[in-house]
């Protein structure tokens, strides 16, 4: 019998894969040479812009003397763009929530942290039920924060957590719903997905804040950002439930089968053998909706919730600063981005660490 | 000559299960019939089943072999006539139905493991959830089942990295888990290798040796001259002949029977 050896090594040499895939062909190298001229000379200049010739320090627009970027603007205004119009000597209380949400979710990023679904699972549950208290305050001697005041990177934040904790659970009801073998609720289903997916986000807004106070009786008036909250998390289940319906009838009738034949009941069988089956074959559409949802936050500006978009546009027309329209949306978009691209990486992650080697 | 007399007879034909239970009827199929829309699948079946007996099903394709075993755990609902389960009628009754599915073990031709769940979890999961037996027992059991189907080195890996013939012995090592009255096989080797068929049939010879009530449709003419007390043959959805192996092999009475004989052992 012969020995079991251990796989060969690959060895990564740098010069090697570029002599390889960048150097091979005389039509590959102009094709290098040409792209990494264009690199250079696009690049040079936004560096330039961004970093070498950029202001950073300073206290008025006085002070952006050099010609690149001014962003000692966005350092000013910061804190409105963090927090909207919250009182300053009450920002610790939506500073605890960033670090609560930081320690929830940065762990997850971390293969091998101890516990960390455990901090996963505090950022679903008690996040939520800590800033319910923490953010409007109101309770326990908090003085209370209208919600009119929230604004910024916060309120974003505020919208998008509820949208996507609140369409997750309801999207999967609807889902079950809208396969299931009872006419009343499948019928039921079937409208609410498709009245709220046929209506764009910008009418469902308007409806909420201005239409909503009509039809509701006298006293029974929740709050705009509650309102948009209500129809943001509606509109988006219902995208919600159209994705998890295609992982669901991507599972083969074998595993419901297997699983009735074992005598577990409707709910336990979807719980324990479909949707986690399910689930996991629709992560890259699933974050896909989050990533949209947490882009359409920024709708609500017109409905007059200032989300950081809103915070940035309305200070970039400040007359005190000329020029400053580039630095605050270069701004914008850079957080934008960081939030999405965690959100993609994280998708990517589970997807790996939820492959169990069955392909069918 | 009813079903009863038929099973009775079947039984003084010497096999060696215990006399005292072979008198109770598990399973009673009366005069039951299924459609599917307007095509008549099963026609006025009738079958009595002892505890302890061991049926093999056999038929060409199409006959109704599958929808028939599939009635007897109501992954298919029947239209008319009754079906008894260890004393439980077969109706719409969803909890009659769930108390039957807890008593009968299926094993499929396409295995249908749980993917995402590891072989040991794929034993535990209806024993922890339907049973509510703790999870320590219940993988203690299942630990027991697998080393009975000879692989138990694989509790913990996922059935994706399992050949054929292993992950059939999963499926019915994860349906003994339930501790079943009834085990019901639907053509369990037919997915199956042929050096890997032989692995399986051995785990069922072995079940078979222990005195559980079995019904498989399969092919494996060898198995169902061993182990079968009783073979059926169906054809056009109906019971076409049902008697002992030796018989059945020997002696076939019916047209029909002796045609699909020849087909299947001259090929
Ligand atoms: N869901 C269904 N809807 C309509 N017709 C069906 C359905 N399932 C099976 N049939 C039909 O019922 C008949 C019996 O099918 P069944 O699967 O029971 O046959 P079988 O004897 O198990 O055949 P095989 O040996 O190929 O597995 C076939 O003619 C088939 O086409
Ligand atoms: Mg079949």
């Amino acid at each position: 019998m012969s020995e079991s050896m251990a796989p060969p090594v690959r060895a990564f040499a740098p010069v090697q894969w570029v002599r390889n895939n960048l150097f091979n062909t005389w039509y590959n190298i102009l094709l290098t040479l040409v792209v990494g001229y264009l690199l250079v000379t696009s690049l040079w200049p936004l560096l330039n812009w961004a970093f070498f010739d950029a202001n950073f320090a300073g206290e008025s627009p006085s002070d952006c003397t050099s010609a690149g970027a001014c962003w000692l603007f966005i350092n000013q205004r910061m804190n409105f763009f963090m927090y909207g119009f919250y009182p300053d000597e009450l920002q610790w209380r939506v500073d605890i929530m960033f670090a609560l949400l930081a320690v929830a979710f940065v762990p997850q990023f971390i293969e091998r942290f101890p516990g960390r679904r455990w901090f996963g699972i505090f950022g679903m549950t008690g996040l939520p039920i800590i800033g319910y208290f923490l953010i409007p305050g109101g309770w326990f001697g908090l003085e209370e924060v209208q919600s009119s005041k929230w604004g910024g990177l916060m309120l974003t934040l505020i919208l998008a957590y509820i949208g996507i904790l609140g369409s997750l659970p309801l999207g999967v009801v609807l889902a079950l719903g809208r396969r299931s073998e009872m006419p009343i609720i499948r019928g039921f289903c079937v409208i609410f997905i498709e009245v709220w997916r046929a209506v764009p986000l910008i009418t469902v807004l308007f409806m909420a804040s201005v239409m909503l106070p009509l039809f509701l009786p006298e006293g029974m008036n929740f709050e705009k950002l509650m309102r948009a909250l209500i129809g943001l998390t509606l509109w988006q289940s219902a995208y919600m439930a159209e994705v998890i319906r295609g992982g669901l009838q991507a599972i083969p009738r074998g595993q419901y089968e297997a699983g009735s034949a074992l005598g577990l009941g409707y709910w336990r069988k979807m719980r324990l053998i479909i949707l986690p089956q399910a689930l996991t074959l629709v992560i890259p559409g699933i974050v896909n909706t989050f990533i949209s949802l947490f882009m359409d936050t920024t709708l609500v500006l017109i409905i007059g919730l200032f989300d950081i978009l809103g915070t940035v546009q309305s200070t970039v027309t400040d007359p005190a600063w000329q020029n400053v329209a580039i630095e605050g949306y270069v701004f914008v978009a850079f957080c934008f981005w960081v939030f999405c691209f965690g959100m993609s990486r994280y998708s990517q992650n589970l997807e790996r660490k939820l492959d169990t080697g069955h392909k069918t | 000559m009813t079903e009863q007399m038929q099973t009775q007879q079947d039984r003084s034909d010497g096999d060696a299960v215990g006399s005292a239970k072979a008198e109770k009827t598990i399973i009673r199929v009366e005069d039951m019939h299924k459609w599917y829309g307007q095509f008549h699948v099963l026609k006025n079946l009738n079958l009595n089943v002892a505890q302890g007996e061991r049926i093999v099903i056999c038929g060409p394709s199409g006959s109704g072999k599958s929808t028939f075993i599939r009635c007897i755990n109501r992954l298919e609902e029947h239209q008319q006539g009754k079906i008894i389960v260890d004393d439980v009628e077969l109706t719409n009754d969803i909890r009659q139905i769930d108390s039957v599915r807890r008593e009968v073990g299926m094993v499929f031709q396409h295995f249908n493991l749980f993917p995402h769940m590891t072989v040991l979890e794929n034993c535990c999961v209806a024993p922890i959830w339907v049973r509510k037996t703790p999870r320590k027992e219940a993988e203690a059991t299942a630990m027991e089942y697998l080393e009975r189907v000879k692989i138990p080195e694989q509790a913990n890996k996922f059935p994706g990295q399992l050949s054929g013939g292993q992950q059939q012995r999963v499926a019915i090592a994860r349906a003994l888990c339930m501790k079943p009255k009834i085990m019901l096989f639907d053509e369990p080797t037919s997915a199956l290798d042929p050096e890997m068929i032989k692995e399986v049939l051995d785990v069922m010879i072995e079940l078979a040796g222990s005195g559980m009530t079995m019904i498989c449709v399969t092919h494996e003419m060898g198995f169902a001259k061993t182990v079968a007390d009783r073979v059926i043959f169906m054809d056009a959805g109906e019971i076409v002949e049902s008697a002992p192996p030796h018989e059945f092999f020997d002696n076939p009475r019916e047209a029909r029977t002796q045609k699909f004989l020849q087909q299947i052992l001259h090929h």
